[in-house]
């Protein structure tokens, strides 16, 4: 039993607004392969009075935060929060699956969710020459987790470095100093941790002067932005100065991309914050690059199904991927690169092909690779 | 001041749709003077857009066409199509208003409304029609529609090509077509002002922008239409003369989605547009009736048939065959050369993906655009949805918060046809009081001195 209070859950979240239209499960993409409902979790929690069992509900741990529900509301209510909250509630009990229990544990003590030593977080930088954050440079370059230890987000975040440090943007990093943002502590319910971390990381840039910063990941980005308080530190996802740049003539492309590209809007870029024409841009201006759309665009990109912690939890239906069949998409468009602006969805999709046996076909790429690449 | 000036107060009224139309009928009946101001070149409005009117299936123009011809003929009724108030000033049974007359480069006297310019014009077929919903197409010198009153030919001036370049060739063809010497490009644009003794505001509304819901495909997929184009397609009048047609394709699945920028607070559209439920079942019905042995499927939340006889439509279009799915749609993909309305369909607690070769959006009642220059203009408070606030929600609905000046129509919210006609008719009730004290008070006055 993971007996929960509902009433005052359901006060707290606002799901007496809700009018059961259905519009957020229709548009959730894990029905596409699992029993999450977020319109009947929502009357549920409405009709159980005043005690909810969570147990015979897994699928909970299935959902991606992609904000699909929430932003489609017409009563805004946001089924993601819902989730995230119940969640919460689980955490709180202890009741959680040990991939997850891993990676909120390795958070807190190396400050990543990979269980890798805090001390070697700036080592991808190392032949870099990229300069140490102190006060007065204009921006603090966010690396985060996944491109600090991931080789393949490495790759990212080097290229990112190639093309800042060609257009004299004066940033600078923290190595190993650098913190895990939090965003996955908190989709996965750790509220208190997330909390803790919130504090840390705030008063670790006050303490730094820090007043613009960056970042590689579209999840660092959000929660920056959307859940650390307002203290007046501007963040911007990389994709924003990098299409500032190039629209400002800053970086310009010598070299050329002969090839056909569609993008991947990342959820937390496009859906969570509006940006969607940033990336376009950047890839629009790579000479010889023909960018094609995918049906799913903008609004309506599939998710990757990296986000929401899921990164660490395979869901209740591992055998069908979402990022199989985005990568489907993507091969019906005709394109020989898929691109995308997020470590996780790079990560997912790059898997997705591999799986499917279509490195020959399409190949996966963050749009600072190629625009580092077009250089 | 003649005694015939004395003895006849007039009033202003903005807007020349079915309320407004309706409004000055009655007070030009009771014999007063009008000035009934339109901006766009025809009287009419949303409502002669419309094919059936639900829910007896009247032909909308067969109903508003007459009304239209008695306006534009009526003794008491000065029309100034094609004409803005710019400024209204001074209090209940004494404004002056200044309005502003449009040049038309066509000069209406000698106008006979034959269409030989718009024949002749180098844009004939290529100007998108805002009567049509941008689905058909006019030249630059047109006339909205076949009924239009007056039925007089304008020039679009951003679209005329000697309009917007300064030069048409080398010589005019509109000008050299018209045989009755009408086109005027020298035409300036004209103030006239008026005294009135009352204002009734019935600037109608806009329809909700479907892409604003981009997750719905509006826009990007032509098979997506909204509720008003459909209402074009569905129309005699219509670019496709009625026939409900894509690109001369019949579709044999039509999905229908309710509430498309209505009940939405994400939106700030949060009220209940109280015409597309309906709206829905009529069109339904005319897909039914027009595309033989097509699927019809409507997607609501809540279906609200409120209104004399309503329910028995509601009950009708189910009886011949058109399925209501509760459901609010979430998207709308590309499946090939179809299109995919994905929903969860609610009381089968089950994902449905329902294809189709047309989907309708039943968009919303919004407020107009510029209502709050209106507003300002008029010292009109409006509501926070932006509609314009009636001075009690009860008992003074035609009354707006400005004494003197009324309310008719979808300015004030969502009305049907019959609730714009009786809140049309209730405003010149209201409009007709202060009329008749002035004119005792003018009298008085004038007996007076």
């Amino acid at each position: 039993m993971l007996q929960i209070e509902s009433r005052p859950f359901a006060r707290d979240h606002d799901l007496f607004a809700c009018v059961q239209c259905g519009k957020c499960t229709g548009g959730c993409p894990m029905t596409l392969k699992t029993k999450l409902n977020p319109r009947s979790l929502i009357l549920r929690l409405l009709t159980a009075g005043n005690g909810f069992d969570l147990e015979p509900f897994p699928e909970l741990w299935d959902c991606t935060t992609c904000s699909t529900c929430a932003k489609r509301c017409p009563k805004q209510v946001s089924p993601m929060e819902m989730i995230i909250g119940l969640r919460s509630a689980i955490v709180e009990k202890g009741a959680v699956h040990p991939n997850v229990k891993a990676a909120l544990e390795s958070t807190f003590r190396h400050g990543n969710p990979l269980a890798l030593p805090r001390e070697q977080r700036g080592a991808w930088a190392a032949d870099l020459g990229v300069k140490h954050y102190t006060a007065g440079m204009e921006y603090l370059y966010y690396v985060g987790c996944t491109p600090s230890y991931d080789p393949r987000g490495q790759k990212v975040a080097r290229a990112l470095v190639a093309l800042f440090s060609k257009a004299g943007v004066d940033f600078g990093i923290l190595g190993n100093d650098e913190n895990c943002c939090g965003s996955e502590v908190r989709r996965l319910g750790e509220a208190g941790l997330f909390e803790m971390m919130v504090e840390d990381n705030t008063g670790a840039y006050k303490e730094l002067g820090v007043t613009k910063m960056f970042t590689t990941s579209p999840h660092c980005y959000n929660v920056y932005r959307n859940d650390y308080p307002k203290n007046g530190v501007q963040v911007q996802h990389y994709t924003q100065i990098l299409a500032g740049l190039v629209a400002d003539k800053q970086i310009t492309f010598s070299g050329s991309l002969d090839k056909t590209v569609t993008y991947h809007d990342p959820c937390y870029l496009g859906k969570h914050n509006g940006i969607f024409d940033e990336p376009r841009a950047v890839l629009k201006a790579i000479p010889g690059l023909k960018l094609v759309e995918m049906d799913r665009s903008r609004e309506k990109s599939l998710c990757c199904e990296g986000g929401g912690g899921r990164m660490w939890l395979e869901g209740t239906n591992p055998a069908t991927r979402l990022a199989m069949m985005r990568v489907q998409e993507a091969v019906e468009t005709g394109a020989q690169i898929l691109a995308t602006a997020c470590p996780f969805c790079v990560l997912m999709l790059d898997e997705a092909v591999k799986t499917l046996n279509l490195e020959e076909k399409i190949q996966v790429m963050d749009v600072a690779e190629m625009a580092a690449q077009a250089l | 001041m003649t005694a015939t000036d004395v003895s006849k107060p007039a009033a202003l009224i903005i807007g020349g749709g079915i309320a407004g139309i309706q409004s000055a009928l009655d007070i030009a009946d009771a014999g007063f003077k009008v000035y009934l101001v339109e901006r766009s070149p025809s009287i009419g409005g949303r409502m002669s857009q419309l094919d059936k009117t639900f829910p007896t299936l009247d032909c909308s123009a067969c109903i508003l066409t007459p009304k239209m011809v008695d306006a534009g003929r009526h003794p008491n009724i000065e029309l100034l199509t094609y004409s803005e108030v710019t400024e209204v000033t001074g209090q209940p049974g004494a404004f002056h208003a200044h309005i502003k007359k449009k040049p038309r480069y066509v000069d209406v006297d000698k106008c006979s409304g034959c269409g030989l310019c718009a024949a002749a014009c180098r844009l004939t077929g290529k100007v998108s029609s805002d009567f049509n919903a941008g689905m058909g197409k006019r030249a630059a010198v047109y006339v909205p529609f076949p009924q239009a009153v007056p039925l007089k030919y304008t020039v679009d001036p951003n679209e005329c090509i000697f309009l917007t370049r300064g030069v048409c060739g080398k010589t005019f063809k509109c000008k050299d077509a018209c045989t009755a010497g009408a086109i005027n490009f020298d035409q300036k644009e004209e103030f006239v002002e008026v005294e009135v003794a009352t204002v009734i505001n019935a600037t109608g509304f806009d329809v909700f922008d479907a892409t604003r819901r981009p997750e719905l495909g509006y826009g990007v997929y032509p098979q997506v239409i909204t509720t008003l184009e459909f209402e074009r397609l569905a129309s005699a009048s219509g670019p496709t003369a009625g026939r409900i047609s894509l690109n001369g394709n019949l579709p044999r699945r039509v999905v229908f989605i309710q509430c498309v920028g209505s009940r939405d607070v994400g939106l700030g559209a949060p009220w209940c547009s109280r015409v597309c439920c309906m709206a829905v079942a009529k069109q339904a019905h005319l897909a039914h009736d027009r595309l033989p042995g097509a699927e019809i499927t409507v997607f609501y939340i809540d279906i609200r048939a409120f209104g004399k006889g309503f329910e028995e439509f509601y009950d009708r279009v189910r009886h011949e065959g058109v399925l209501y799915r509760k459901g609010m749609p979430s998207e709308v993909l590309r499946r090939g050369d179809h299109l995919v309305v994905r929903a969860e369909d609610m009381l089968l607690g089950e994902m449905v993906d329902v294809e189709a070769d047309l989907v309708v959006l039943a968009v919303g009642i919004a407020p107009r655009k510029d209502a709050t220059q209106v507003a300002e203009m008029l010292h009109l408070r409006q509501d926070e949805s932006g509609f314009f606030a009636e001075d009690h929600p009860k008992v003074r609905t035609v009354e707006s918060s400005q004494p003197g000046i009324f309310l008719a129509g979808c300015c004030q919210g969502p009305k049907d046809i019959p609730d714009t006609v009786a809140h049309a008719k209730a405003a010149a009730s209201a409009a007709m009081i202060l009329l008749a004290q002035t004119e005792k008070a003018m009298v008085t006055s004038y007996a007076a001195n």
